[in-house]
C-alpha cells in the first residue's frame, strides 16, 4: 500500500531531523534554574536606579511629563 | 535511528524538559526576599492620531524621540513623539503593513506587510522629493512579512515571515546572506540580542515554538514549546542572558537562555486575552504587555505579580515599545492611535 508506505517515511524522516536537532542542542552547557534566576535578580537591582520607568524621574527629566507653567505674581 | 539506550534516555529527558509546563523552580521563589515594588502611576503623555486604520506595527528611533508606525490602510508615518508632529508620511502599494522599523543611523526606515516584501525608506528633509521615489526592495519571502529589524547597522536587516522562515538580508544589494528554517508555520515576531551578547536571535510562531539562531550559521541552537498557541511577541531581557514572549494563549513568559527553560509565567485567571506584544523597561524588572482586551499590564518579572494595569486604549493594543533611554514606552492600537506612557 503505498499511501502507507510515504506516512512512514515521511515520519521516520521527520523524527530522523528531531533527534538531530536535539542532539545539537543537548550539547549546550546548562546552569541551575535557582542560579540563572539570581542572576536576573542580580542583574534587576544593579540597574534598576538607572531605571527611569521604575523609578520615576521627575517631570523636569522627563521630556514627556508636562513641567508645571510658570506663573509670574 | 543510529543512538544508544543512554542518550536516547537524556534527549527523551531533554525533549519533556523542553515541552514541560510543570515549574519545579520558577524565579518567583528565588525571588522571594526581593522587595515588593510600590504602586505605580503611568499615563498617557502624548497621543499620537493620523493614521486611517489599525496601528499594526511601531519602532523607536535610537535618538528617543521620533518613532515609525506603520498601519492597515497602508500608511506608514514618522511621527516626533514629544511635539506629535508627523515628520515624514508614505503609502506603501500594500495594506496590512505588519512590520516596520527605524534604521540604527536614524536616516531610513524599512517596512512590509501583505506585500510579502520588506522595502527601505531613506528619511529626506528635502520638502520636493517624494519618499517613495527613493524607495529600495530588499527582503523577498513567499508569505506576508510579519517582522523585521535592522542589526546593528543600516546595512542588514532580519525579516520573520508567513512563509515559516527568518531571513537575514544585505541591505544594498538585497542579497540574502542567510535564511533560518525550522518553524512549522508562520513566524510571527522576533528579536535581536543585545549587541554584547553576539550573533543571535530570537523567533516565535504559530507553531508555539520560540526558536533562538545562530545568525552566522543558520542554525537553531535552542527552541522553546511551553505556550498553548500562537507566540505573538519575543523581546530579550535587557542582559542577553532571557526572553520573554506574549501569546495568544494570555500568557507571558520568561524563559532563561543559560538554565535552557522557561523560568516564569505572567498569568491571571481574570487576564482571558492574547497578548500580542511585550518589552521590558531599562533594568528588566518591569514587563510591559499588551492584550487583545484593549488594557496593557505591567508585570514585576521577579515576583511574577501584575503591579499596574493601565487602560486607555479603545481597541487591541498591537504594539509596544519601550523607548531607548527607558524614560517612557509606546503602544500602538487598532483604535487607529499611538500612546506614550510614562
Amino acid at each position: 500500500h503505498s499511501g502507507f508506505t510515504m506516512s512512514t517515511t515521511n515520519n521516520i524522516a521527520q523524527a530522523r531531523k528531531l533527534v538531530e536537532q536535539l542532539r545539537i542542542e543537548a550539547g549546550i552547557e546548562r546552569i541551575k534554574v535557582s542560579k540563572a534566576s539570581s542572576e536576573l535578580m542580580n542583574y534587576c537591582e544593579q540597574h534598576a536606579r538607572n531605571d527611569p520607568l521604575l523609578v520615576g524621574v521627575p517631570a523636569s527629566e522627563n521630556p514627556f511629563k508636562d513641567k508645571k507653567p510658570c506663573i509670574i505674581l | 535511528l543510529g543512538c544508544d539506550g543512554l542518550q536516547e534516555l537524556q534527549l527523551l529527558q531533554l525533549w519533556n524538559s523542553r515541552c514541560s509546563n510543570h515549574q519545579l523552580f520558577a524565579v518567583h521563589q528565588v525571588a522571594e526576599r526581593v522587595e515588593a515594588l510600590g504602586q505605580f502611576v503611568m499615563k498617557t503623555r502624548r497621543t499620537l492620531k493620523g493614521h486611517g486604520n489599525k496601528v499594526l506595527c511601531m519602532d523607536w528611533c535610537k535618538d528617543k524621540r521620533r518613532i515609525v508606525s506603520s498601519s492597515q490602510d497602508g500608511k506608514v508615518i514618522v511621527w516626533d513623539s514629544f511635539t506629535t508632529n508627523k515628520e515624514h508620511a508614505v503609502t506603501m502599494p500594500c495594506t496590512w503593513v505588519m512590520a516596520c522599523a527605524y534604521a540604527p543611523s536614524g536616516c531610513a526606515i524599512a517596512c512590509g506587510g501583505l506585500d510579502n516584501k520588506c522595502s527601505v525608506y531613506p528619511l529626506t528633509f528635502d520638502k520636493n522629493e517624494n519618499m517613495a521615489a527613493k524607495k529600495k526592495s530588499v527582503a523577498m519571502h513567499t508569505n506576508y512579512l510579519s517582522a523585521c529589524s535592522f542589526t546593528n547597522s543600516d546595512m542588514q536587516i532580519l525579516t520573520a515571515s508567513g512563509d515559516g522562515t527568518c531571513a537575514l538580508w544585505d541591505v544594498e544589494s538585497g542579497q540574502l546572506l542567510q535564511s533560518f528554517h525550522g518553524h512549522g508555520a508562520d513566524v510571527l515576531c522576533l528579536d535581536l540580542a543585545p549587541s554584547e551578547t553576539g550573533n543571535t536571535f530570537v523567533s516565535g510562531g504559530c507553531d508555539k515554538k520560540a526558536m533562538v539562531w545562530d545568525m552566522r550559521s543558520g542554525q537553531c541552537i535552542q527552541s522553546f514549546e511551553t505556550h498553548d498557541s500562537d507566540i505573538n511577541s519575543v523581546r530579550y531581557y535587557p542582559s542577553g542572558d532571557a526572553f520573554a514572549s506574549g501569546s495568544d494563549d494570555a500568557t507571558c513568559r520568561l524563559y532563561d537562555l543559560r538554565a535552557d527553560r522557561e523560568v516564569a509565567i505572567y498569568s491571571k485567571e481574570s487576564i482571558i486575552f492574547g497578548a500580542s506584544s511585550v518589552d521590558f523597561s531599562l533594568s528588566g524588572r518591569l514587563l510591559f504587555a499588551g492584550y487583545n482586551d484593549y488594557t496593557i499590564n505591567v508585570w514585576d518579572v521577579l515576583k511574577g505579580s501584575r503591579v499596574s494595569i493601565l487602560f486607555g486604549h479603545e481597541n487591541r493594543v498591537s504594539t509596544l515599545r519601550v523607548s531607548p533611554d527607558g524614560t517612557a514606552f509606546c503602544s500602538g492600537s487598532w483604535d487607529h492611535t499611538l500612546r506614550i506612557w510614562a
